[in-house]
């Protein structure tokens, strides 16, 4: 897709609340926007390190979590008599606050979970989400546990002339998420663009060989999980004041799955791929509910991944861009998978 | 004292029946290198065909429990036909995401089939525990440790004893080589899977009637069978048995003196120490680095 598409694209998103303003598809569009904006950073680690990483809603649940108790506050005991007490801060700061901590937590992981490939590493992703979903169920003095965090306050904004202000309407928050989604878009296409995703893609064809000409693998590894869990902890405070409560269910390996299933229907590896198979993704369930058992979605999100990987295994944005015709033959004379779908 | 003996037991019982599950995952890595995602699943399996024979059916408990094993057989060698055979060849990531479809859509035809609600498995065996000196135990918990330790040692005979044993082990060495000399590796694979998935649903047999048989028991038993191989070195079949009894008596002596809150979270925390510390493992493999 070329850069004009793109911006088309994202301008007739942005105009769709102005021009059909329904607030149930806004709503939906909403939620499909923030796990599009999970995909996107997921597809950083799977389909540009190539690296199977199965733990990935571990970033969405903290970032959840941390936006959602920095502005809600709390007071909790350290040991030794200690407390440690942090008043209600405004959303931004909920927002920046899950950014950094998924982002220490992706370096932590990073650094521990790529001294290991293959199915090792896959296996200690599963479990680093497994073991932070026990802490938020146990830890109840912070987490409130199963009992979940309640009364979590909505978005605000800073707004030329008005000062700050809640973002109560759907139509608001809509483009909010769309805000952000684009940013971290771009920060993904950046990256993968510049020599960090160059080295990426390398040590993803050949970890021997690109080690060879001296890339150093877990430094851009961890560059790229570091990342990545920053853009999955933004979209997990985007949840966090959408849904305005959160719980330890946040950390289910279905959420990881769920946005698993969109990077790779759509095409791991490929910018668009995210946000295609996360519209598919998206919107699907809604068009079934009520027609069908959720259990019924789910077995579809079962079956469509068995047949995926039988006969569309690179995902529709590749097989759509060798279907086009040669527009762009310098493009598509590249071997790198890099290039497909970019741009 | 009395405290850890009883621990000490519970942990033994518990780790009997872990090592039952690891050793089907680390068998069916071992020859097939397939992560298999759909043990938990077929844990899960063992134990609703162990409730279905006995509550709906009417059937002997100790039959059930042969007949939901021989079940667990036929639907793991379906999976392997319908599923894996065609994606032989396929790179490892591939076959761990459609072995992540097949668990999902099995997880949630169970929760169709059979309800939200837990059910409890009716047993011939008492409520009255058997009190030995300092210690306790029910007597399900004691029959249930004798049928893994008889199933384990079972097992070990078909792979030392037999000529499928055998065939099975030249396989899980070098399956190119083992296929010049005439094994059918095909069969084999087949068969590894099939065996793999009866001892899982003979594990969700056996703990069903112990605990209480829900849809998504299985998704922690599945991890927990993960964390067992891990420890143990995946494809390391005597690791699988040390690593079973580990992580039972990590979670039994865990849950008794630091936190029972926590308790589920030892053995992935363990997993998670061992290879911060040791990546290469408790049980050296060359495979594990790079």
């Amino acid at each position: 897709m070329s850069g004009l598409v793109g911006w088309a694209f994202v301008l007739a998103m942005a105009l769709l609340p102005v021009v059909a303003p329904d607030p149930y598809m806004l709503a939906v569009l909403t939620s499909a926007g923030i796990f599009i904006i999970g995909a996107i950073s997921l597809n950083l680690l799977l389909g540009y390190t190539g690296q199977l990483s199965l733990g990935h809603a571990a970033f969405f649940g903290l970032g959840a979590y941390a936006s959602a108790l920095a502005s809600l506050g709390f007071d909790i005991g350290i040991g030794f008599g200690m407390r440690l007490r942090l008043e209600p801060q405004p959303v931004y700061v909920g927002f920046l606050s899950a950014i950094l901590v998924a982002g220490v937590f992706g370096w932590l992981l990073g650094r521990l979970a790529f001294r290991i490939r293959g199915a090792y590493f896959v296996i200690i992703t599963i479990c680093f989400a497994q073991v932070l979903r026990m802490l938020a169920l146990n830890w109840v003095e912070l987490t409130q546990g199963p009992m979940a965090l309640v009364g979590i306050p909505p978005f605000s904004l800073w707004w030329p002339g008005q000062g700050v202000v809640d973002l109560t309407s759907k139509a608001q928050t809509y483009w909010l998420v769309l805000g952000v989604g684009v940013l971290a878009f771009l920060v993904v296409r950046q990256i993968v663009h510049s020599r960090i995703g160059r080295a990426l893609v390398a040590l993803r064809e050949n970890e021997t060989l690109a080690r060879s000409v001296g890339i150093r693998a877990t430094h851009y590894l961890v560059i790229a999980t570091v990342v990545s869990a920053g853009i999955a902890g933004a979209a997990g405070s985007l949840f966090a004041h959408y849904v305005r409560i959160v719980d330890p269910d946040v950390f289910l390996f279905i959420y990881t799955v769920t946005m698993v299933i969109m990077v790779i229907t759509g095409g791991k590896g490929t910018l668009w791929g995210p946000v295609v198979g996360g519209l598919i993704f998206g919107l699907l369930p809604d068009m079934l509910r009520g027609s069908a058992r959720p259990e019924a979605q789910w077995i579809a999100y079962g079956a469509a991944m068995i047949l995926l990987v039988m006969f569309l295994p690179r995902g529709i944005v590749p097989a759509v861009a060798a279907w086009l015709p040669a527009r762009r033959p310098a493009t598509q004379a590249l071997p790198t998978p890099v290039r497909e779908g970019v741009g | 004292m009395d405290q850890a003996l009883q621990h000490l037991v519970n942990g033994t019982v518990l780790g009997g029946t872990y090592a039952l599950l690891g050793i089907g995952l680390t068998l069916i890595f071992g020859v097939m290198r397939v992560v298999n995602f759909t043990h938990g699943e077929l844990y899960t399996f063992g134990a609703y065909m162990t409730y279905a024979l006995v509550s709906l059916l009417q059937l002997d408990f100790f039959l059930s429990l042969l007949l939901a094993t021989l079940l667990g057989v036929a639907l793991g060698a379906a999976i392997e036909v319908l599923l894996l055979r065609p994606l032989r060849g396929a790179d490892i990531d591939s076959v761990m995401l459609a072995m992540i479809g097949a668990a999902l859509v099995l997880q949630n035809a169970a929760m169709w089939a059979w309800g939200g609600v837990a059910k409890l498995v009716p047993t011939p065996f008492g409520g009255t525990p058997l009190v030995l000196g300092p210690v306790s135990v029910m007597p399900l918990r004691l029959f249930v440790l004798g049928v893994a330790c008889a199933l384990l040692l079972g097992f070990w005979l078909l792979l030392e004893r037999t000529r499928a044993g055998i065939a099975m082990r030249a396989t899980f060495q070098d399956s190119e080589t083992a296929s010049l000399m005439g094994v059918r590796v095909g069969w084999v694979s087949t068969a590894t899977f099939a065996i793999g998935s009866g001892l899982a649903a003979a594990a969700g047999a056996l703990l069903g009637p112990v605990f209480m048989v829900s849809p998504t028991m299985g998704d922690l038993v599945g991890l927990k069978a993960f964390a067992i191989v891990i420890l143990g070195g995946l494809g390391n079949l005597p690791g699988a048995v040390i690593g079973g009894f580990a992580l039972g008596y990590v979670e039994e002596f865990g849950g008794g003196f630091v936190s029972t809150e926590y308790r589920d979270a030892f053995g992935f925390l363990l997993i998670i120490l061992v290879l911060a510390i040791r990546p290469q493992g408790l049980v050296a493999l060359k495979e594990r680095v790079g």
